[in-house]
């Protein structure tokens, strides 16, 4: 096995030195009880060849291939991703490097970490981005948890029902076991949160904070600045959520629009789809909040000799010091995925997010139109960035196969996850769809 | 093998990104537009985003620099205890970047995804068989994720029975996560010290172990890299008593082949996939906690469960006791896969063998360290060993002192001041892949850092002095934490 | 750190067995935390002060104080009522370290005076440290 180096001669020596006659004889404090006794059902190892194959055999099993032309984000998006981003995030002085507990060894993580929570921080509009939750969906669970923690005696969160379907089913196994009550907010038919009730309603004296997505679920994107007045106004904390950064290149920023505590996924940023993880969960507040957050932190300091570097910080709002009563049990995050989102944002910079944004913009908007024409109607009136909801005059089943047997996944259909909207199907557009795979989809439409 | 170790020579500088760069530049290929430009309202367009403008050559040179002044497991021995920092095989990357594999969208459906799901399913039967457990979920992401899941299943569990309970057993021997995950259940924290021998102590168990108790959470090996013996009675006494016994599986690449954790009378046990199956640790994560449950206990696994028909795979939602989600879509799938392939690679034998010899390389280093250095506990020990400063003590030499001298020698130090029950604590865990020259040198390296700490202890002091910052003022970062740099570029 | 023999413990305030100290001023009590506990504690990064106007019985807990790598409760030495914090520690949380006598933490009425006489005495709390 060329993972094990020990020759027979060394294992002998070892033992002589250890004082135990056979390797077996180093587990004499375990039990005859509690011994595993059954031979185990698994394959013959296999040679790093034999592996290759292996993963062909499986690779082949895949409907699609990696050119396909997907049309489905839904909290998963496909986004070329440079190979200098790939290259450099596969080094290994990254990659197998644990978490940075000695920071003498460690400044290139630590570096690099405090560059994505900088970046981040820019593009959210936050004062604080920490580095990293697991996914969007967990980050959204501790936002809530973290509005709790901030609103103290207060019990009650609203969570708009156009967040995410799987980012609403982890918050409620979160809140499940708590005394906290999670209460969902109604959409409006332009495909927006109804959040008129807010303003008028007597009991949201007992509501510690409200969450939104934007773009929402749909696709369309929330009145962030809206929201955020009649959430204050309510005396409750605002929460964004976001399955698709990209949007912000383009977008006014939740920080701007009054957030308080912004969470999601950043997946997009560099990291492929490999389905559905790993991911990165984006995690920033405003100044005042940074002792409730979850997570780590690296800050800036000085060495001895006064020159600058890192270290992670604020530790002792973490599990490892303050036990029970910290502020979440996270421990490994996504450190790796982190590093990966900000090479790519540093890769694209300011003048290419926005280009990349609006590239995805114009051309959803253009799918959205030719659909229009093919016949389609658009049910959200609400503006989008790079998804939306289209449903058909006619099923269009029979459409979407023809189109899966040109290696195009059109859209996902939304009747499992919203049963009223059965029939209608969310289309995702970036910039790895070429137009001639937009008319190729309203061609089929129309035939 | 006679040349030291340790660091020196070239070393680059290199600022922060948003000191690099001119506005204009462009480090990616973005495709031009081949659709006509839409309009969007003035409302909805945010402020062009701050970010520094850089080349490809810009970027490249930034993040190379930067991993000069990291260390990670192929540069060299990493002996973190609890950590397992073992090698991070190649191939596991390959097979993970597969292009099918690593494009794979998670919600479409099943009948497009059979490989991913072939996948799955079969790394759950892998974990159950290596755990000796009945029913695996692959969703938790990381291993404090997948005792949140583990507790998320105690209460939903005691629901089931009726009487919801309020209080769980966690030995003074356990991690560090497992109190902050079982309150996030509601669950207060009832420690159990550790007996003289490092052990728990069934009587002391019985004595705390009452109905309103939901179960313990037994880490096994224990942070002091002991065999708990006394597990099954353990077991026994939670389970009269109406409780169930967690198991925190981080320490399993000591007992892969020996233990049966069902035997042991565990309910519900975590691996983590990035330390016992070699997955990368990236620097913090990501990593996978899969938990492995008894048959009683599969209700409630989060959903989608992975199910086999036939020859097809598919997901299954509807399972109404389920706890739910934990994760977004399949938790850490290209983890998952680096420990499939893993496993593939290493088959039974191999699993087995890396137990023994991780066993083997600690024992080899606690016999030949515990002259120089104090052994709190000197009895034949699991994958990891633990000493302390208590011989260095006289000398003003903390274990501190002692860690940041092993990096002037090239080494990453040992997990320092953990576990908490041995004052100034150095665990040092080799993993099976370091070969017998090296653990040698390592062992060397030790004994003249304990001799320097009698005569030159000011070198301890000092160090590091090679590296590319010298001890950090982490007083300061704290008191007035600076936790993102300025909103501008060039400020 | 300190040997015993080395810690500054002055006579004129009360001591408690989790280390704060309280000291008459007049109709108020202030409160802080003795030589022994900011050296144990080491660098002082942070104090979570409670708010005027709260109440709170003897031994509750009133406030934090973190190290780089611990975090320490307080503990209320007397019961009473907070009249006033030493908001100079939020900024300079250091001058604990440096005069753990000067450096009160919180200033209450107390709603019971007598609890005064149940502290240590400087010569009991040397004996407790001794132990």
């Amino acid at each position: 096995m060329r993972y094990l180096p020990h020759t027979p001669e060394e294992i002998a020596s070892m033992l002589a030195t250890v004082g135990s006659t056979s390797l077996e004889g180093l587990f004499a404090a375990v039990p005859a009880d509690c011994r595993m006794t059954r031979p185990w059902p698994l394959p013959a190892p296999k040679s790093e060849w034999e592996l290759d194959d292996h993963f062909r055999t499986l690779a082949g099993s895949m409907r699609m291939d990696a050119a396909a032309k997907v049309l489905v984000g839904a909290g998963s998006y496909h986004h070329h991703i440079p190979e200098t981003v790939r290259n450099l995030a596969g080094r290994s002085e990254f990659l197998t490097a644990y978490t940075p507990y000695q920071p003498e060894m460690a400044q290139g993580t630590l570096q690099g970490i405090f560059e994505y929570q900088t970046l981040t921080a820019r593009l959210l509009g936050m004062d604080v981005v920490n580095a990293s939750m697991y996914d969007g969906a967990s980050a959204l669970a501790e936002a809530l948890l973290m509005g709790l923690r901030i609103a103290k005696k207060k019990k009650k969160v609203l969570v708009s029902q156009a967040i995410h379907p799987h980012y609403r089913a982890v918050v409620r196994a979160y809140l499940q076991p708590t005394a906290y009550e999670v209460v969902e907010l109604d959409l409006l038919a332009n495909g927006r949160t109804d959040l008129g009730g807010l303003a008028h309603s007597g009991d949201l004296a007992d509501v510690a904070a409200v969450a939104l997505q934007s773009p929402n679920f749909f696709g369309v994107i929330e009145d962030l600045e809206a929201a955020g007045t009649a959430i204050h106004e309510a005396g409750s904390l605002m929460i964004a959520c976001f399955t698709e950064p990209l949007a912000y290149g383009l977008l006014k920023n939740p920080g701007l629009c009054g957030a308080d505590i912004v969470c999601g996924e950043g997946q997009s940023f560099g990291i492929s789809r490999s389905f559905g993880g790993p991911g990165l969960g984006m995690f920033g507040c405003r100044e005042p909040f940074t002792r409730n957050l979850p997570g780590r932190l690296v800050g800036e300091t000085k060495d001895l000799e006064g020159r600058r570097g890192y270290v992670l910080t604020l530790a002792t709002r973490e599990q490892h010091i303050r036990r029970e009563k910290a502020t979440s049990n996270i421990c490994s995050n996504q450190g790796i995925c982190a590093m990966t989102a900000g090479m790519y944002m540093a890769s694209l910079g300011g003048t290419g997010i926005r280009q990349l944004a609006r590239l995805n913009y114009d051309k959803t908007r253009y799918l959205m139109d030719i659909l229009v024409e093919a016949g389609a109607r658009i049910p959200f009136e609400s503006p989008v960035f790079n998804e939306f909801v289209a449903e058909f005059p006619r099923d269009f089943g029979p459409v979407r196969e023809r189109l899966l047997a040109k290696n195009i996944v059109a859209g996902l259909e939304l009747g499992a996850l919203y049963p009223e909207c059965t029939g209608r199907y969310l289309f995702c557009v970036t910039e790895t769809i070429p137009k001639d795979t937009l008319d190729t989809i309203a061609a089929e439409v129309r035939a | 093998m006679n040349e030291p170790l340790g660091t020196g020579g070239l070393i680059l500088n290199e600022p922060l990104l948003w000191h690099k760069g001119k506005k204009g530049r462009t480090g990616m290929s973005i495709p031009e537009s081949d659709v006509p430009a839409a309009a969007i309202a003035d409302d909805l367009l945010g402020p062009e985003v701050p970010f520094p403008d850089l080349s490809e050559v810009d970027v490249v040179r930034h993040y190379t620099r930067l991993s000069q002044w990291n260390y990670g497991v192929d540069a060299g021995m990493y002996p973190l205890g609890s950590c397992t920092m073992k090698y991070n095989p190649k191939t596991n990357e390959r097979q993970a970047a597969t292009p099918e594999i690593a494009s794979a969208h998670p919600m479409l459906a099943d009948v497009l995804c059979q490989g991913t799901l072939r996948m799955l399913y079969e790394l759950q039967q892998h974990l159950a068989t290596i755990t000796g457990l009945d029913a695996v979920s692959l969703q938790p992401a990381a291993g404090a994720h997948g005792e949140l899941t583990g507790m998320l299943i105690f209460h939903a569990w005691h629901r089931s029975h009726g009487a919801q309970r309020h209080k769980i057993l966690i030995p003074d021997t356990a991690h560090g996560t497992n109190p902050a995950s079982a309150a996030l259940c509601g669950y207060k924290a009832v420690p159990v010290p550790s007996d003289s021998r490092g052990m728990l102590d069934p009587a002391l168990v019985a004595s705390l172990m009452d109905e309103d108790t939901a179960g313990i959470m037994v880490t096994n090996p224990n942070t002091l890299g002991l065999f708990e013996e006394h597990i099954r009675e353990i077991a026994e006494i939670v389970h009269a008593k109406g409780g169930l016994v967690y198991g925190d599986g981080a320490n399993m690449n000591a007992v892969l082949g020996v233990i049966d954790a069902k035997k042991c009378g565990i309910d519900v046990l975590h691996l983590n996939l990035h330390k016992t199956f070699s997955t990368p640790h990236g620097g913090g994560g990501p990593g996978a906690g899969p938990v492995c449950v008894t048959a009683q206990l599969e209700p409630f696994l989060p959903v989608p469960r992975v199910i086999k028909d036939g020859e097809t795979f598919r997901l299954e939602n509807d399972r109404p006791q389920s706890v739910g989600r934990v994760h977004a879509f399949h938790g850490n799938f290209g983890v998952l896969v680096r420990a499939y392939s893993y496993i593939l690679t290493m088959g039974e034998a191999g699993l087995k063998k890396a137990s023994q010899l991780a066993v083997l390389n600690a024992n080899y280093i606690k016999e030949q360290l515990k002259t120089v250095l104090h052994l709190p506990y000197d009895r034949p020990c699991m994958h990891e060993c633990v000493f302390s400063d208590l011989w260095q003590q006289p000398y003003k030499i903390s274990t501190v002192d002692m860690a940041k001298r092993l990096i002037d020698c090239g080494y990453h130090p040992p997990t320092i001041y953990f576990p908490l029950i041995v004052h100034g604590a150095m665990m040092i865990e080799p993993t099976e892949t370091e070969c017998k020259d090296d653990i040698d040198q390592f062992i060397a390296t030790v004994k003249t850092i304990a001799q320097e700490a009698a005569e030159q202890p000011e070198l301890l002091h000092q160090a590091p002095q090679r590296t590319k910052v010298r001890r950090l003022d982490e007083v300061q970062a704290a008191r007035c934490p600076c936790l993102i740099g300025p909103v501008g570029n060039g400020d | 750190m300190k040997e015993v023999e080395e810690l500054n413990l002055p006579d004129d305030i009360g001591y408690t067995d989790d280390h704060e100290w309280a000291k008459i001023t007049g109709e108020t009590v202030r409160i802080g935390v003795s030589d022994y506990a900011q050296d144990q504690l080491g660098d002082i990064v942070f104090v979570e002060l409670p708010s005027i106007g709260d109440t709170f019985a003897k031994g509750d807990e009133f406030g934090t104080l973190e190290s780089v790598k611990a975090v320490s409760e307080l503990f209320m030495p007397m019961s009473g009522t907070v009249v006033a914090i030493n908001s100079e520690l939020l900024d300079a949380p250091e001058l604990i370290n440096q005069e753990p006598y000067n450096a009160w933490i919180i200033e209450i009425t107390p709603s019971a005076s007598g609890e005064y006489a149940q502290l240590h005495t400087a010569a009991a709390y040397l004996d407790l440290l001794k132990g």
